[in-house]
């Protein structure tokens, strides 16, 4: 179908941009516009007004810091899942991000849009509460870092105020040696996940776990971070009953309920199966990356 | 049976409109549309492109892809007043003038990968759009598989564009 009737204005500064947030209750932002426009065709979205944020300097470009990288809210999935300093201090990031849609979609959908969507089982959403990172929203008042755990509110609902601009997202470089792992239960490759696991998993000179970090998405209003399993697995080897534990202490993390579909039992099996790979897969790059250096 | 008619003559909408400028197929266009009209509907109806076909409007079946600034992208997925400034190219654009066919449109030719042909301008452009990308080519089954993951053949012609992807990277000299 066609969108309804609405308003477009694209500004060139984000005071205009913040401006016009604030002057229409039922405006938007449309950066990529790949999940906000099939949602307008299909007018399930009617926003009267469109708030185009292309044109506003300074809102592209990804930088990689010492401790995080930044990704500004124009910057495109395809660039940051491509972008090889990205590759080079977090992994994880192009991992998880094959299976954000299709390419062509992934050429023009934001990930800062992405996480602003703010769907439970998004993959991007699960990757920033993975690995604690954060968003810095711009509002009339100014500035400020909302972190992951405190921005994702409920289904697609997150802290940003109707005034405020997402205008970039930090997401945390892994910890050196550190393993790390993405995958997810799908019906077709390129749809949203299911169920969706990540881990990050580092190891000592015993291959104990020193430090675990496991989130999935799919499982309830928002992404979850798994704190019963990561507690369940830090200081183990791993053994066959530690992931047991883990599984069993995550299960009441699945509190979505059957929808067409799949079952909640089916969402829990689904949990535990991939937190099983996800964590084994992990520990195994965690083993390379300490046996190279 | 009559139906009742209104009598008063059909008038314009409130649409609000917006002047686009933008450069499709090397060509520079400047319309006013309403600022509701997908780019996918710019170029078949304003500009009569219509090889850029039009399936799902809400960017599952990938018949509209075109190349946005170079990139495969959804032409229903994109306002034309988004596109104003973009460069766009459609699949009326790949074969030469004089109607040679382009590496990949051989191949689909060749590998017979089209029955109806509905899906295959977008199948051309999202592969047309990878193939000029300067990351490595994964022509493995599977990963042919994930570039043609996007667009949908209803025709059941999946091997055969499987074959035409692998052929066109022979003829292109990127396999």
């Amino acid at each position: 179908m066609k969108p309804s009737l609405f308003g477009y204005q694209a500004p060139t500064t984000l005071e205009d941009a913040i401006n016009l947030l604030a002057g229409d209750a039922d405006a938007v932002v449309l950066a990529g516009g790949q999940t906000l426009l099939p949602a307008m065709n299909f007018r399930a979205a009617n926003p009267s007004l469109l708030v185009d944020i292309q044109h506003i300097d300074g809102l592209r470009g990804i930088a990689v810091g010492a401790d995080s990288i930044v990704v500004k809210a124009m910057v495109r999935h395809r660039e940051l899942e491509l972008d090889e300093a990205v590759q080079r201090v977090n992994p994880l990031i192009a991992e998880a991000m094959q299976h954000v849609a299709h390419i062509p979609i992934r050429n023009r959908g934001t990930v800062v849009g992405s996480l602003c969507h703010a769907d439970p089982s998004a993959e991007m959403p699960l990757l920033l509460v993975l690995l604690g990172g954060s968003v810095i929203a711009r509002g009339p008042s100014g500035s400020r870092e909302i972190a992951a755990e405190d921005f994702f509110h409920s289904f697609l609902t997150t802290a940003r105020s109707h005034d405020e601009i997402v205008i970039e997202a930090r997401f945390p470089l892994l910890p050196p040696k550190a393993g790390w792992a993405f995958d997810e239960v799908t019906r077709r490759h390129g749809d949203y996940a299911v169920v969706g696991v990540g881990c990050v998993l580092s190891l000592d000179g015993s291959s104990r776990v020193s430090g675990v970090r496991l989130a999935a998405c799919g499982i309830a209003d928002r992404p979850v971070r798994l704190k019963e399993a990561e507690a369940a697995l830090n200081g183990t080897a791993l053994g066959a009953s530690d992931l047991d534990a883990a599984v069993a202490a995550s299960l009441a993390s699945v509190t979505q309920p059957d929808d067409i579909n799949v079952s909640q039992g089916y969402r829990r099996r689904a949990l535990g199966t991939l937190i099983h790979r996800m964590v084994a897969r992990a520990a195994q790059r965690a083993q390379t990356a300490g046996a190279v250096s | 049976m009559t139906r009742m008619m209104k009598q008063a003559a059909p008038s314009r909408s409130a649409d609000a409109q917006a002047e686009v400028e933008l450069t499709v197929n090397g060509e520079v266009v400047r319309r006013t549309v309403s600022v509701r009209m997908l780019l996918s509907d710019f170029l078949r109806h304003e500009l009569g492109l219509t090889g850029t076909h039009v399936g799902c409007e809400h960017g599952v079946c990938g018949c509209c892809t075109v190349l946005i600034d170079g990139k495969p992208g959804r032409s229903c997925l994109t306002l034309a007043v988004q596109a104003n400034g973009y460069q766009i190219r459609t699949i009326e654009s790949v074969a030469a003038a004089d109607g040679t066919l382009h590496p990949v449109q051989q191949a689909f030719k060749e590998c017979h990968g089209l029955q109806c042909g509905y899906c295959t301008p977008g199948m051309v452009m999202n592969i047309l759009g990878r193939f000029e990308e300067t990351e490595p080519l994964d022509l493995s089954d599977e990963g042919i598989r994930e570039l043609l993951s996007g667009n949908l053949c209803r025709c059941t012609g999946y091997l055969n564009i499987i074959a035409a992807v692998r052929r066109a990277a022979e003829l292109l000299g990127r396999s």
